[in-house]
């Protein structure tokens, strides 16, 4: 049976807990390449943030801004920003705003100017523009996240527990320095655009995180009364039990921003399109990547030290060493066919097998077997 | 803890969702095509990188000709950007070019960007004589000339007399453009209309206060020069007081800060204006020599622009800072209070002419924006036929309606609070997609976990609802709060962007309850929705989901 057909039906048994270091290895190496670009190469920041070079040319009325614009970065300027003006005395000059230039560049775009617009070079206004998004927009917007993290720390805590916070953040983390690595990377240049992509990248990646950890809760209530499953495996049967949503969901999600970046970086080849879609492509990815394969792992992870889950493990081995694998398969077919078992252990429920990383290794590859047979005939 | 069933009769009043969805639907149409003149509409505001704008490029000039340090100009940006885009929702741009502020507006015409960037230099200055103006219309109620305002120091007691003149002169002020100013010479004013207008802040002589016609609306624009320096005749900005005014004492320079706050009871808003070192001393010398003058020279007139904001009776002699009330909204003490900050900067600027400047991004950024997201939305309907099959019906049918309403809400914000829709606006709600897809993905998934466990279709429905809303409802929660504190903290695009947040997730949330759960419902009582061909629901043996008639026992709503 192909993984197409059991992720279609909702069947997938990624032992993504019991993997969890290959994820968080990744997820390091990741990060780090990442971090160190931001360090050693840094952003390429627009025109915006740093300001640059401003130039007024006088025009005839009719301009075309898409030659225009073509014509400027045949002259070495990257993405310009071009634009006309009109005055109230029904003059009309066309402005340009580039990165900052040398003295040379500047001359070269003056001259260039000059002659596509056959004016005098001495007529051309050329003057430093400063950065348009002000240092107190950083600053509000700083201030803004701080008090969004402290926020919704405080509402996953009290909502969920603090535990679950904290992989909540770190996932956060993750996501924003890949998004923000991915930039420094390519060096594409940063706009506004950029950060408000990065903003959506934040809150997406918190609501899918959520998403995930609502059915870890769920999943987990009441579990160390029990000894049928250690915390990893029942947050491991959330995981999968919520890996068709995720992966749907990101799905639906990225393929419009494909489509941006598709049209952006490809057929457009510049501009704010493109500079848009990536952050939000790589963002969004790294955003549903995180919560199954990195949140949730953590969480466990945290969860599994409390003394309670600890006694739990030692509950669960004992119950399994004394009742081997097979015997807990065909309670599991038992479940199934009757519902009030179903309803009084969420865990067992789904098709499942969070069997699988428990200490017995017979149960391991036993997952496939237990899968009702009779799907085969039906598709 | 058991719940009920989702109601009581087993049956989702469906036609009472689906109603006020489109009761929602209409009204929110009707609102934009009545806000809307003409042909346009339908058209959202765009923002500069879309559809261009007007722009103002204001210079400054230091007193002593110096050049404005770089420092001051990013204070006198901050304050211009707050002051163009007030509910920050409007993308407007401030920024400084070479040694000139740029003003840019999205879509705005010339003259409402010249009085957003006007610039008002406060003054303080004691009354030499006062007049009640009679209202050249008929008059409706006595017009109270007294003022309403009080300055005092923050702790010192309100003058709770003056409460009721307040009300009046609120009255008083709403009416006044009705006045036809030019026809009839009030009956005070002796002389007739002839000789140029005088306007509120000309410079004082006994015909120039004895020609003022403060119920006319163009003597009262401002703009006048109102020299500190000399006697000015003035009026009080709702036009029913005027004034003879001695020199200025306190000029806009003295002024620290301004804050709007309310009055210890909580009632009436006003502007505290705090003062420098210096400025304070002159505030309070201010006050010493009018208090207990002889009325009218113990009143203090607050001018900004040539006009005369209050002129409060002066009851004690003020050590502290000064507060400003009028009977303002809490947007006009906002704007007074910007005001009052941008006139303390130790510059003056000389405003250019508003120019009309074109789109900053290509035509082509927005075409292919379009494009592309239409193409990605078409990969989403195939993705959604595909998996969901008869079931992603609904989703794109839920996209659409979620498309529908979004886009009224972008033309009504549009036209009342000046909501304009950049790029990153457009590609915000792109992503939106799949926030509000997620939302039935996340309802869909459980209703197939739910029928696979064994329950019927129908009851499914109901179970599996419960529990996907509060999934929702906790991601959303989350979104939203992202959007509340962002918007609430920040300023310039990044507050637009929580703005698009916040108003996509509250539509994912209206689209998901009124719209696809009772669409749903509906549904499930066809009998099609119980097998699995159109379905892709798989009962607990892998084949076709319990029928309900089989297994009784789980038609009941499980425990949560």
């Amino acid at each position: 049976m192909g993984i197409v057909h059991r992720l279609y039906h909702g069947e997938t048994a990624f032992p993504l807990i019991a993997r969890r270091r290959r994820f968080y290895a990744v997820s390091i190496a990741l990060c780090v390449i990442a971090l160190g670009s931001l360090i050693f190469r840094g952003f390429n920041l627009g025109v915006e943030f740093k300001g640059g070079a401003i130039f007024t040319v006088s025009a005839p009325s009719s301009v075309d801004l898409h030659d225009t614009r073509t014509f400027v970065e045949s002259l070495g300027v990257n993405e310009p920003i071009v634009q006309t003006v009109k005055t109230s005395t029904g003059q009309t000059k066309v402005r340009i705003e580039s990165a900052p230039l040398t003295q040379a560049e500047e001359q070269k775009v003056v001259e260039g100017l000059a002659s596509h617009f056959k004016v005098d070079a001495n007529s051309i206004d050329s003057r430093d523009v400063g950065a348009s998004w002000g240092k107190q927009v950083t600053r509000k917007a700083l201030q803004g996240l701080v008090a969004f993290l402290i926020a919704v720390i405080l509402f996953i805590s009290v909502r969920f527990e603090p535990k679950m916070a904290a992989a909540a953040i770190i996932a956060l983390v993750h996501d924003l320095l890949l998004a923000a690595g991915i930039y420094s990377i390519t060096q594409f240049v940063v706009t506004p655009s950029t950060i408000i992509a990065l903003l959506t990248v934040l809150g997406y990646s918190l609501y899918d995180t959520i998403v995930v950890f609502d059915r870890v809760d769920e999943n987990t209530k009441g579990i160390e009364r029990g000894n049928k499953s250690t915390y990893s495996e029942a947050a491991e049967l959330a995981v999968n039990q919520t890996f068709m949503r995720s992966f749907n969901t990101s799905l639906i999600a990225l393929l419009p921003v494909s489509g941006l970046l598709f049209v952006g970086a490809l057929l457009l080849k510049a501009g704010t399109l493109k500079d848009l879609a990536l952050a939000l492509f790589v963002g969004l990815g790294a955003g549903a990547y995180s919560s199954l394969f990195l949140a949730t792992p953590l969480l466990a992870d945290l969860k599994e030290r409390e003394p309670r889950f600890v006694a739990l493990q030692g509950r669960v081995a004992q119950r399994r060493s004394g009742a081997a694998a097979p015997v807990r398969l065909s309670q599991r077919s038992t479940n199934a066919a009757e519902g009030e078992a179903v309803e009084s252990a969420p865990v067992a429920t789904a098709t499942a097998t969070a069997v699988r990383r428990t200490g017995a290794p017979p149960a391991k590859r036993k997952p496939k077997g237990s899968r009702p047979t009779g799907k085969k005939r039906k598709r | 803890m058991a719940r009920p069933g989702p109601s009581s009769r087993g049956q989702l009043h469906v036609w009472r969702y689906l109603g006020a969805l489109l009761v929602l639907f209409v009204a929110l149409y009707t609102t934009v095509a009545f806000a809307g003149q003409g042909s346009a509409w339908l058209k959202p505001k765009l923002g500069l990188d879309l559809q261009g704008g007007a722009q103002v490029i204001l210079t400054p000039k230091t007193e002593s000709g110096k050049t404005a340090s770089s420092a001051q100009l990013s204070t006198a940006v901050d304050i211009l950007r707050q002051r163009v885009n007030g509910a920050g929702v409007s993308e407007a741009e401030v920024f400084v070019e070479g040694e000139q502020i740029v003003v840019q507006v999205p879509g705005g015409n010339r003259d409402s960007i010249k009085a957003a960037t006007k610039t008002a230099q406060l003054q303080m200055r004691r009354l030499v004589e006062s007049a009640p103006v009679v209202p050249t219309t008929p008059p409706t109620t006595a017009p109270s000339a007294t003022p309403s305002a009080a300055v005092s120091t923050p702790t010192a007691s309100a003058t709770p007399k003056k409460r009721p003149v307040t009300a009046g002169l609120v009255q008083a002020g709403t009416p006044t453009p009705t006045s036809t100013p030019s026809a009839t010479p009030s009956p005070s004013e002796a002389p007739a209309d002839a000789g140029p207008l005088v306007r509120s802040g000309d410079v004082y002589s006994p015909q120039a206060f004895a020609l003022l016609d403060c119920s006319d609306p163009k003597a009262r624009l401002g703009g006048a020069p109102d020299a500190p320096n000399q006697e000015i005749v003035a009026c009080d900005r709702f036009g029913t007081e005027k004034y003879h005014l001695a020199v200025a004492k306190v000029v806009g320079k003295d002024v620290k800060g301004a804050n709007v706050g309310t009055d210890s009871l909580g009632t009436q808003i006003k502007v505290v204006v705090s003062f420098k070192g210096k400025g304070q001393d002159k505030f309070t010398n201010l006050t010493k020599e009018a208090f207990g003058a002889t009325p009218p020279t113990n009143r203090v007139a607050i001018v900004l622009d040539g006009v005369v904001y209050s002129a409060p009776t002066i009851q004690n002699v003020i050590n502290g800072d000064a507060e400003i009330t009028g009977g303002f909204s809490q947007k006009e003490a906002e704007q007074l209070a910007n005001v009052l900050k941008f006139g303390a900067l130790p510059l003056n600027f000389e405003s250019g002419d508003a120019e009309v400047i074109s789109a900053s991004l290509g035509d082509d950024q927005l075409r292919s924006g379009l494009i592309a997201g239409g193409i990605g939305l078409a990969a989403v309907v195939v993705y959604s036929l595909l998996y969901y099959r008869m079931l992603g019906f609904i989703t794109i049918s839920s996209l659409l309606v979620s498309g529908g309403l979004t886009y009224a809400m972008v033309c009504v914000l549009g036209k009342q609070i000046g909501f304009a829709l950049s790029l990153a606006g457009i590609a915000g709600f792109i992503v939106a997609v799949g926030i509000t897809a997620d939302s039935f993905v996340v309802y869909f998934e459980r209703l197939k976990d739910e029928i696979k466990e064994g329950r019927t279709p129908r009851s499914a429905v109901d179970v599996a609802w419960k529990r996907a809303i509060r999934t929702i409802l906790n991601a959303d929660a989350v979104s939203l709060l992202a959007a509340v504190l962002l918007y609430f903290f920040s300023v310039g695009g990044v507050r637009g962007f929580a703005f698009t947040l916040g108003l996509s997730t509250i539509l994912d949330l209206v689209v998901v309850t009124l719209f696809t759960r009772p669409l749903i419902s509906l549904l499930s009582r066809q009998r099609w929705f119980s097998r699995t061909g159109p379905t892709g629901f798989y009962g607990p043996d892998g084949g076709q989901p319990n029928t309900g008639a089989t297994r009784p026992s789980l038609t009941t709503p499980q425990e949560a």
